[in-house]
């Protein structure tokens, strides 16, 4: 097995600046939350360029300018509307910007029936769309400032009395900042807390290594009695909501930057933890991929069917329990697995399926395919993920590097 | 309550409180060594929390209106644990084996694994924002029970205890009691050299909580700001401040830094207990 997480010798600036035609990012950039916010691109556009990243904190930056901001003037691909949400001092981003975080409209569904659900944010309920919860039930939506330890302990508090919180932030707040109150006060005591663990991997691009979680599925993988799962899209994470309420103890829900194109055409009715979806027949090679990679992996294997190679593409949404039966079909029946995930090559989906094949004495080529032992680069997402080779053509030249050992 | 009856529930209270102290004793015997001083200080105010003041029933310790406690001072749980099984929450021969492999008690309690025990503890300064947490749940539900948090002087320095701080008074969770056992010492020295705590009460009024300082070893001051409390609801959440003495009732073990965790051989032990014996008579 080797890594290889490690681009290919080229000079940074140069594959920046080739993988991102628009040139670098704003010097400006996300620094100031209060700067006028630019239009937002349509998911499209955002999504292929990468360049625009204003989604984030648009509806803080909107709520401290004067009511009818930016996006009353709604352009193309700008907010299709506002709503007021929380207290009446928030406005709400479009959520045509970030159609994968449906959080917010999934839960507040579900909480009509199910009235254990409460959510809460710290100061996030705008750039994670909980403020569509917070809109219809407010009398169960918390925000807590920016204090993600006491949230996560709370919500914890909040689960010792009958009730299942779902919380949200950062991954890299939620796992890392609050690493011990997720293994103390939620895993630990088996309190079903749920956590919506966003904008992870390096999806915050340009914001640089304190925003963003590499190390998150290492660190949670670890802790006892915490399913770990990665939602590849909208329609996933809705099938996650749903059969996270019948899960007894804690939850860590991995999500993407809410701009994940879409891999379900609609909610995965067969969804169960645990349980690996395979997306593509092949029998060249298996690309296992979790979360934002899931996308780009199946595209890989479009690329690679061009060159006649046949790829299966297994979405191994649940890093924790693992599906290792499905682990041990990709080793034995295609005879050669890559793992792509937007994580560390340490301690997470690679680190997980190489520790099923070794514990199996299976021998096949193989990839763990992420980011290497080392903080990223600057850059915009997509600029990132060319960078990183996490992107269809990168992966699929990995598949090939894995697959020349076949000889 | 008559004078008389008071008198009769203080005395059972203090009886309750050595209790608690020879207990301690002999469950840090069982394990080698325990947090003496650390129970000794808050005996009064354990006394007086489970025998008097919280609304709870063994007999169901899931009724879903009950008082919660969280100890959030984890390691004096060597003083909880007796309590619990003198109140029938679980059989008080279990607490032989305290700390023993494969024993339900540690030296820091879990929920998990011992009926009575609302909230697993140990590592300082997530208690009252478990509390936070737990008082919101109640109002979410429309309950009116409230959630009392042990604090120790020493853990406030950490700073998500400021965080739930000021949670609790931004919603107003007037059902949330915190208890602060003041007893002066963190491991390292006295608070106020290692990490100054005061002026304590300014600190919490200023953060919007509803403040009362009392001597915590006169178990009628203690039930006296019990029945200060203004009813759960919302409100400015309350903290009594109980000004206490680490290792209170052994002269040795009194304000002295050797004692956060000890363990007494066989001929100190019985002198001892011997004091607290005394002590209790006088």
């Amino acid at each position: 097995m080797s890594e290889s997480a490690t681009p290919p010798p080229a000079a940074p600036s140069t594959r920046t600046a080739a993988a991102s035609p628009a040139g670098p990012a704003s010097p400006a950039g996300p620094a100031s939350p209060a700067a006028p916010a630019t239009p937002a691109l349509t998911p499209t556009e955002g999504a292929e360029s990468g360049q625009d990243q204003s989604e984030v904190f648009r509806g803080v930056s909107e709520s401290a300018g004067p009511a009818g901001g930016p996006e009353a003037a709604a352009g193309p691909g700008a907010a299709a509307g506002s709503s007021t949400v929380g207290r009446g001092t928030v406005k709400g981003i479009a959520t045509r910007s970030v159609p994968a975080f449906v959080a917010g409209d999934e839960l507040a569904d579900l909480a009509d029936a199910d009235l254990r659900i409460v959510v809460m944010t710290a100061d996030l309920a705008s750039a994670n769309r909980l403020a569509d919860f917070a809109a219809r039930h407010p009398g169960r939506f918390f925000d807590l400032g920016i204090a993600e330890k006491n949230m996560i302990t709370a919500a914890a508090g909040l689960a010792s009395t009958g009730l299942i919180p779902f919380v949200g932030t950062f991954a890299s707040f939620a796992a890392l900042l609050g690493f011990e109150q997720i293994r103390t006060d939620c895993a630990y005591p088996g309190m079903p807390v749920r956590i919506l663990a966003h904008h992870s991997g390096m999806s915050l691009g340009y914001y640089g290594t304190s925003h963003h979680a590499l190390e998150d599925l290492a660190a949670m993988r670890a802790v006892a009695d915490l399913t770990v799962a990665c939602a590849a899209d909208g329609n996933q994470l809705r099938a996650m909501l749903r059969a996270s309420l019948a899960v007894p103890g804690a939850v860590y829900l991995r999500l993407g930057r809410g701009r994940d194109p879409e891999v379900y055409p609609s909610v995965p009715a067969d969804f169960a933890f645990g349980r690996s979806v395979r997306l593509r027949e092949g029998a060249d090679a298996t690309i296992i991929a979790t979360g934002s990679q899931v996308h780009p992996a199946l595209a890989a294997a479009d690329l690679l069917a061009a060159e006649d190679c046949r790829v299966r593409v297994v979405d191994m949404h649940t890093i924790k329990p693992l599906d290792a039966n499905a682990v041990l079909a990709a080793a034995s029946e295609t005879g050669c697995v890559v793992t792509v995930e937007e994580h560390s090559v340490i301690g997470g989906l690679g680190s997980a399926v190489a520790e099923v094949l070794v514990d199996h004495r299976v021998a096949v080529p193989f990839r763990r395919h992420g980011i290497a032992d080392e903080y990223v680069l600057i850059g915009p997402p997509a600029a990132l993920y060319a960078h990183y080779r996490l992107d269809p053509v990168g992966i699929a030249a990995v598949v090939k590097e894995a697959r020349a050992e076949l000889g | 309550m008559t004078r008389q009856a008071a008198a009769t529930d203080l005395g059972r209270l203090a009886d309750r409180a050595l209790f608690i102290r020879l207990e301690t004793l002999r469950l840090a015997r069982i394990a080698g060594a325990g947090h003496y001083s650390s129970t000794f200080s808050a005996a009064e105010l354990l006394a007086a929390l489970y025998y008097h003041q919280l609304r709870i029933d063994p007999a169901r310790p899931d009724w879903p209106d009950r008082d919660r406690f969280v100890l959030s001072k984890g390691h004096a749980a060597i003083g909880l644990y007796p309590v619990l099984a003198d109140l029938g929450y679980f059989d008080p021969a279990l607490l032989d084996g305290y700390t023993r492999l494969g024993s339900p008690f540690g030296d820091h309690p879990d929920m998990r694994k011992i009926t009575g025990i609302d909230f697993s503890s140990g590592s300082l300064g997530h208690g009252l924002s478990v509390g936070v947490g737990m008082a919101l749940g109640g109002r979410v539900q429309g309950r009116d029970f409230r959630v009392y948090v042990m604090v120790g002087d020493g853990e406030l320095a950490e700073g998500q205890i400021w965080e739930a701080i000021m949670a609790a008074s931004h919603f107003r969770l007037g059902s949330l009691v915190c208890i602060v056992d003041r007893n002066q010492l963190c491991i390292d020295g006295p608070t106020e050299q290692v990490m100054a705590v005061e002026p304590l009460d300014q600190r919490f009024a200023a953060f919007g909580w509803r403040v009362t300082r009392i001597d915590g070893h006169d178990l009628g001051a203690i039930l006296a700001a019990f029945d200060d409390l203004a009813p759960p609801g919302r409100g400015a959440p309350q903290v009594i401040v109980a000004d206490t003495i680490k290792g209170k009732g052994v002269r040795r073990m009194e304000l002295d830094l050797n004692w956060h965790v000890g363990n007494l051989g066989p001929d100190d032990y019985e002198a001892v207990r011997a004091e607290l014996m005394e002590g209790s008579h006088r």
